[in-house]
């Protein structure tokens, strides 16, 4: 099993989310988070006072999925998500040792 | 048909007059035979027409009454008892606008600059700012009720630089007109009226200070602050017998005008807010970390409400719902208008961008150049007054304050002082009598001539009353009470360590 954790722009979310489905993904967790990478921050201006924002709005994706499933659903966040400008985001892509179902109490990929 | 069904009523009226007329004529009969004095003089049909023409006019209704002979200075007296139903009391349209203009002047506190200044700091400090802004209302009126109203507007004192103790308490202000101030309005009126001026001018210190001094402070210095600046300065410039009053007194020292509140409202809260946020120091952090405005929609909402509000501070201080008060209307609106465009054009030509925040600031700042100077300038003089009130305002916040450094948390110098300072002397350039008919009585000498000196001079009082009165109740305050809060607290933020509040609370559902 694999645990993908997806950084995005916050305005490709509904693509994303229609790609993984159309990819066979069943659930998933999203958070607003805030971050840079190279694309840094931008800059607000109010009256005099100039300010950087270094951290920038992001959506972070995080989806359990199967190993056979896993490069499918990494090419369906990759393709949905690029504009192809700088701050697209990253996907990571890590090993997941067990998951359990809370309301069954199933274990495993059955639980994914 | 319907004449028939009246009759009856008619002849019941009739009974219950002669009865009325049998009751005091017994009542007469029971009194002791004393000397019956002479029954007052009559006004005649045409001193009673005068009296309502004054009304129209905003004159005084007694003028016509002046038949009598002449008092020690050679002027007519009223012979004694001689009155008309029009004297001594409030003329319902203009009383009407003034309680109108009241609650108007009322609204830019309350919620307008709250709101204004609340948007501008962080989310952590934001009832910091409203609790000022409200209890700045509640203690002003308390103030004004028991001494500010007679400090300003009485004249017991006989002093161009102070009222007077004979209207302490509100003693005797009803809801007869104060004819030293306005014919036509309600005393009662008029003291309500001046009070909501009383309650803004310090609510716009705060802006200086936000997110940094100590509520306890605050309210000790602004307590002390109404009694050393603002009721001598009121009264020097407004008081009938002021120091600076060119418009009403004949011996004025200074023949200044300032219509709205120019010095007194905006050069002396703006001066004093320079000198107060140089004392308790640059907030924690200024210039390391963000201070970022938490909501520009609060302060766009707040903008809104002062432009409105604003009417009644610029057209209700013609004291009448006169033509005087219609031109103020339209001057301010002009300028307004304009001061908003400029700022934000200035905005896009020199970053390439028009900001919310440059517009509400070019709107505020129009307005407080246009106030001293709206009920004496004509409407093509009001564009002007709103581009260098775009342009002047615009040049103090964006550069003069980081030329020097200090922290105007919210700007209140660069607005007010600078605006209010500009507008001052611009008053004296523009004013015309042709929109104002009050500027030939007492100053048809100076008006279009030498009234920018006088203007000068105005100026120049103010900003030296309003420094040094500041530095001495913020250093007295300071060795009281201290002026701002612990580290701690202020890291923590105003609105928890002062009020034991949040603004916002989030939470999720459960």
């Amino acid at each position: 099993m694999k645990l993908i954790v997806a950084v995005i722009k916050p305005f490709r979310l509904e693509e994303v989310k229609d790609a993984l489905a159309a990819a066979g993904v069943e659930g998933m967790t999203v958070t607003e988070v805030k971050g840079f990478g190279r694309q840094k921050g931008h800059t607000e201006i109010y009256r005099g006072n100039e300010y950087t924002v270094d951290f920038l709005p992001k959506a972070k994706l995080e989806i359990a999925v199967p190993d056979e499933l896993a490069s499918a659903v990494v090419e369906a966040i990759a393709s949905a998500a690029r504009t192809g400008k700088i701050g697209d985001g990253k996907i990571f892509v890590l090993s997941l040792e067990d998951v359990v179902r809370i309301r069954t109490g199933e274990r495993g990929e059955a639980a994914v | 048909m319907n004449t028939l069904r009246i009759k009856p009523f008619r002849s019941l009226f009739a009974a219950c007059l002669a009865l009325a007329a049998t009751v005091s004529a017994f009542a007469q009969a029971a009194a002791p035979a004393a000397a019956t004095p002479p029954p007052p003089p009559a006004p005649t049909l045409e001193q009673r027409i005068a009296g309502l023409e004054a009304y129209i006019g905003n004159g005084d209704p007694s003028a016509a009454l002046k038949v009598g002979p002449k008092d020690k200075d050679g002027n007519l007296t009223i012979p004694a008892g001689l009155t008309t139903p029009s004297v001594g009391v409030a003329g319902p349209g203009h009383n009407a606008w003034m309680m109108t203009s009241a609650a108007l002047v009322l609204f830019m506190t309350l919620p307008g600059l709250a709101l204004f200044y609340g948007g501008l700091v962080r989310t952590k400090n934001v009832l910091s700012v409203m609790a000022q802004c409200l209890s700045l209302a509640g203690l002003v009126t308390i103030l004004w009720w028991a001494f500010g109203y007679s400090l300003v507007f009485g004249k017991s004192f006989n002093s161009p630089f102070l009222g007077g103790s004979e209207f302490f308490f509100l003693k005797g202000v009803d809801s007869a007109p104060n004819t030293d101030y306005a014919f036509w309005v309600s005393q009662n009126v008029f003291a309500m009226y001046q009070m909501m001026f009383a309650i803004i001018t310090p609510a716009l210190i705060v802006g200086a200070i936000a997110e940094r001094m100590k509520f306890s402070a605050m309210i000790l210095f602004m307590t002390g602050w109404m009694f050393l600046v603002y009721f001598p300065l009121a009264h020097m410039v407004w008081g009938v017998n002021g120091f600076m009053n060119g418009v009403w007194n004949a011996g004025a020292a200074i023949k200044a005008i300032d219509f709205a509140g120019g010095t007194v409202v905006h050069m002396s809260s703006g001066w004093s807010a320079l000198i107060l946020c140089m004392l308790v120091g640059k907030r924690l952090g200024f210039g390391k970390t963000p201070m970022l405005p938490h909501s520009l929609v609060l302060c766009m909402v707040g903008t809104g409400m002062l432009w409105v509000g604003w009417y009644g501070f610029n057209a209700g201080s013609a004291a009448a719902a006169d033509g005087v008060a219609a031109n103020a209307f339209t001057t301010t609106t002009l300028a307004t208008g304009v001061a908003a465009s400029v700022w934000a054009l200035l905005e896009y030509l020199t970053r390439k961008k028009a900001s919310v925040l440059g517009l509400c600031s070019g709107a505020v700042s129009g307005l407080v150049v246009v106030t001293p100077a709206c009920g004496f300038i004509d409407s093509t003089s009001a564009m002007w007054v709103g581009i260098l009130a775009g342009a002047i305002p615009f040049f103090a916040v964006t550069k003069l304050k980081a030329m020097f450094g200090y922290d105007d948390a919210l700007d209140t110098f660069g607005v007010h002082a600078v605006g209010g300072t500009l507008g001052a002397l611009l008053a004296g350039v523009f004013a015309t009598p042709a929109v104002n008919a009050n500027l030939s009585t007492n100053l048809k000498d100076v008006v279009g001539k030498t009234l920018w000196i006088e203007q000068i001079k105005a100026i120049g009082i103010t900003l030296v009353v309003a420094s040094v009165a500041t530095v001495i109740i913020a250093l007295i305050v300071k060795a009281v009470v201290g002026l701002r809060p612990s580290v701690e607290a202020e890291q923590e933020g105003l609105d928890l360590s002062d009020h034991g509040e949040e603004g916002y609370i989030y939470e999720s559902k459960s």
